[in-house]
């Protein structure tokens, strides 16, 4: 049996007057959906695996190392966040450039590696364009882009499309899809649209109020689960 | 109609105003103009005024470059640092240099780095024959020129590296970024925004720097334009050599604002989620040791001239000086000239801002309306370009000319310092009038509630704290200048910075000392009890 990618035993954290407790196992290669009331914790939830939050108590392993110690460029782990995730001064070719070398040291098969990064998101000859330049959609392709180059097992999207619209939202998750099988990440997605977990989603979890209530197949999640909490959150 | 009979009055109130402004500034303009052209050879371009002119131009460099320079590192380390015990206290510190009187700050400056200060008992301490460098000069001008701009320019630069968002500091921490390439990637582009601006403005304030350059500068070495003026008018008797002076600082500042409107690009700023900051820089222990050096020489590069002055005043003879008459004289004709000086920017103030309002407000569009806004928008900041010793200078040689002398002195020297303080009324009054329109306008149309009334029931309520805060900053302002009065100062007119200056001109340090430290107080009450005021109505609402 293999180690779980993810791994959360009994973390704890205070969060303004909520006190959170995840347990969490994320098996390689899963593609996980995080659904659940805003302020139930799914952001700290991939903080804490991030290591931008400290957690109070627990253990958080990747891969089978505990990692809780551990400052978040040592963790194997790339973040999307939904907004300023490139440097706004720096144009595009920099800003991936950046997750190979944080001090921009780069070979020439550095070089090569950010060209074909571009490529793979679709946007090759956008090189010297600055983020301002750049549309909401392509902004985040730079991010992915970076995160290809960046190579780490474990892809954790926070809400990162939650500013485009519906048909744009669709092509990006495809486009994470695509690349979450080529590369055999680890994805975790936190939404707030049902219909993303449903769109790309193997796996959906269901946070409430610092807790994981629900981890299934995603279709099983949203047609079998008698949770009342997911009742209430997803019809109100 | 009903709009045009409504904003009429404010257009005539800003038409008079206007009026006011150009009265002054041409006047001025006129007799130097007219006096330079009446006198032969008088004022002709020598060795001095090169001398002058290249002094004035090299102090204010230096200046720039060292207080901006040393501020970087202070800036960092503070923004750095989110928490720490002091820190709201250290930044109130930093506002306080720009509060008070030159003249206050130019004293603690001699007590401390002077031939007999701290800095030289310290020293001798340590060594046996440390001397500190004489402080009269270009020294003693860079010192009190970073001592001022050192944490202005520190508190801009916080402002810009606390824009940065926060999630380009958790980015730098995934990435692995260590200090040198968060510097690099980070902190350097977000300065480098702001640093054209923030070196422009305290090169303007260095440049027309007058009490500093009047008490520490020694000679014809070390004089700039603005004492050069001064000393020609005062005591030389050479108005010719004052115009040429005046009308080449008024070139030079008119190019500088050229230029300055070039080089301060606005700068693109996106709005951030509001997150905790989480810096990967901060953690290590050689950090640590280094930001808190970098912070404890700055405070107490700050904070030793302030408790040099309060130790210097505690031995001064205050029971003396207040049982003297002219003391009393002083310190009432200072009061007085500030607060109509106060009194008279915020009018004019006010009465520009609401007259361009009512004319963006006029139905149609014309050439002259036009005209008239960008006037009213423009005017109030005529003043950096045709700075106080200037109109100072032009109207000197004007009454005299006249043969009116002193008499219309404590006018002259109320406008010009009402004047000198309205671009900075201006940035208080301008948004809070700007919101309460916002808020107001549609309203009190519908309701048809106009004029008295409306300004009496919707504007002054909401008005009131920025009404305050701009009276208290142009009163202080006012009761600091020395620039007028040492112009048009006389046994008549005698006010604080004035009696300062002679006491210190006689020796009499322990005099100055104390009169300084009074001086000081009316200024840090008048503002801390402005901010004071504005913060508890903030609270209120």
């Amino acid at each position: 049996m293999t180690n779980p990618a993810i791994k959360l035993s009994d973390v704890s954290f205070d969060y303004e007057d909520m006190a959170m407790r995840f347990d969490l196992a994320v098996a390689p290669g899963d593609f996980l959906a995080i659904i659940g009331p805003s302020g139930s914790g799914k952001t700290t939830l991939l903080n804490l695996i991030a290591g931008f939050e400290t957690p109070a108590g627990g253990h958080i392993e990747l891969d089978g190392l505990d990692v809780t110690a551990l400052p978040p460029g040592m963790r194997p782990v790339t973040m999307l966040f939904q907004d300023h995730n490139l440097f706004a001064h720096l144009d595009v070719k920099t800003n991936v450039g950046l997750g190979i070398s944080p001090a921009l040291k780069l070979t020439a098969a550095d070089h090569e590696r950010i060209a074909s990064a571009l490529n793979r998101v679709g946007l090759t000859g956008f090189e010297r364009r600055l983020p301002g330049q750049l549309s909401g959609g392509e902004r985040q392709r730079v991010a992915l882009a970076r995160a290809l180059v960046r190579d780490k097992p474990v892809l954790l999207l926070d809400e990162p499309f939650a500013a485009l619209g519906p048909a744009l939202r669709r092509e990006m998750l495809d486009l994470v899809a695509e690349i979450h099988r080529e590369r055999a990440m680890t994805v975790l997605i936190v939404t707030h649209q049902p219909e993303d977990a449903r769109h790309a989603a193997t796996r959906t979890a269901f946070v409430n109020r610092g807790r994981v209530l629900a981890m299934d197949e995603t279709e099983a999640l949203f047609t079998t689960a008698n949770i009342p909490e997911l009742a209430g959150y997803l019809i109100g | 109609m009903a709009t045009r009979s409504r904003n009429l009055p404010a257009i005539l109130a800003g038409s008079i105003g206007l009026a006011g402004l150009a009265t002054v500034m041409a006047g001025a303009l006129v007799a130097l103009t007219l006096t330079a052209v009446a006198t032969p050879g008088g004022g002709s371009w020598d060795d001095y005024l090169w001398r002058v002119v290249r002094f004035t131009l090299w102090q204010a460099v230096l200046s720039t470059v060292l207080s901006v320079g040393l501020a970087i590192p202070v800036a960092r380390a503070i923004a750095r640092r989110r928490v720490f015990p002091g820190r709201g206290p250290l930044l109130r510190l930093f506002a306080l240099p720009l509060a008070l009187p030159a003249l206050v700050v130019v004293l603690g400056i001699v007590d401390v780095w002077g031939r007999h200060g701290w800095a030289a008992k310290g020293l001798a301490l340590l060594v046996d024959d440390g001397s500190m460098p004489n402080i009269y000069g270009l020294t003693g001008i860079l010192l009190a020129h970073v001592f001022f701009n050192l944490p202005l320019a520190a508190r801009l630069m916080i402002m810009h590296l606390e824009r940065i968002p926060g999630e380009n500091w958790r980015l730098a921490s995934q990435l692995g970024m260590g200090a040198g390439a968060i510097f690099r990637f980070i902190e350097w582009p977000a300065l480098r925004a702001g640093l054209p601006g923030i070196a422009g403005l305290v090169f303007m304030l260095c440049i027309a720097s007058f009490t500093v350059v009047l008490t520490l500068g020694g000679g014809p070495a070390a004089t700039t334009i603005e004492v050069a003026i001064y000393q020609a008018l005062r005591f030389d008797f050479d108005p010719g050599r004052a115009v040429i002076l005046a009308l080449v600082q008024l070139g030079m500042t008119a190019v500088l604002i050229a230029l300055g409107m070039r080089l301060t690009m606005p700068a693109v700023t996106t709005p951030s989620l509001n997150r905790p900051i989480l810096r990967p820089d901060c953690a290590k222990l050689a950090g640590r040791v280094g930001d808190g050096m970098v912070i404890a020489l700055a405070a107490l590069f700050i904070v030793l001239p302030l408790i040099a002055l309060t130790v210097s005043a505690t031995a001064a003879p205050m029971g003396k000086l207040l049982g003297e008459a002219i003391v009393w004289q002083a310190i009432l004709t200072s009061l007085a000239i500030g607060a109509t000086a106060a009194v008279l920017c915020i009018t004019l103030a006010w009465s520009l801002l609401i007259a361009a309002h009512a004319a963006k407000r006029m139905p149609g569009t014309s050439w002259w309306k036009a005209g008239f806004i960008m006037a009213c928008g423009s005017g109030g900041s005529l003043i950096l370009v045709m700075p106080p010793i200037f109109l100072g200078a032009g109207w000197f040689v004007l009454l005299h000319g006249l043969g009116e002398g002193f008499a219309l002195a404590p006018a002259v020297v109320v406008t010009i310092n009402g004047l000198m303080a309205l671009p900075y009324t201006l940035r208080i009054l301008g948004p809070a009038h700007a919101s309460a329109a916002a808020d107001h306008d549609r309203l009190c149309d519908s309701l048809g509630i106009s004029g008295w009334n409306r300004w009496r029931l919707a504007d002054w309520p909401v008005l009131r704290p920025a009404f305050g805060l701009a009276f208290a900053f142009a009163m202080a302002l006012s009761l600091g200048d020395l620039g007028a009065v040492a112009l048009f100062g006389s046994e008549d007119l005698t006010t604080l910075p004035l009696l300062i200056l002679q006491r210190m001109g006689s020796y009499r340090t322990a005099d100055a000392a104390g009169l300084a430290f009074m001086l000081a107080i009316f200024c840090l009450i008048l503002i801390i009890g402005a901010e004071r005021a504005t913060a508890k109505t903030d609270n209120g609402r």
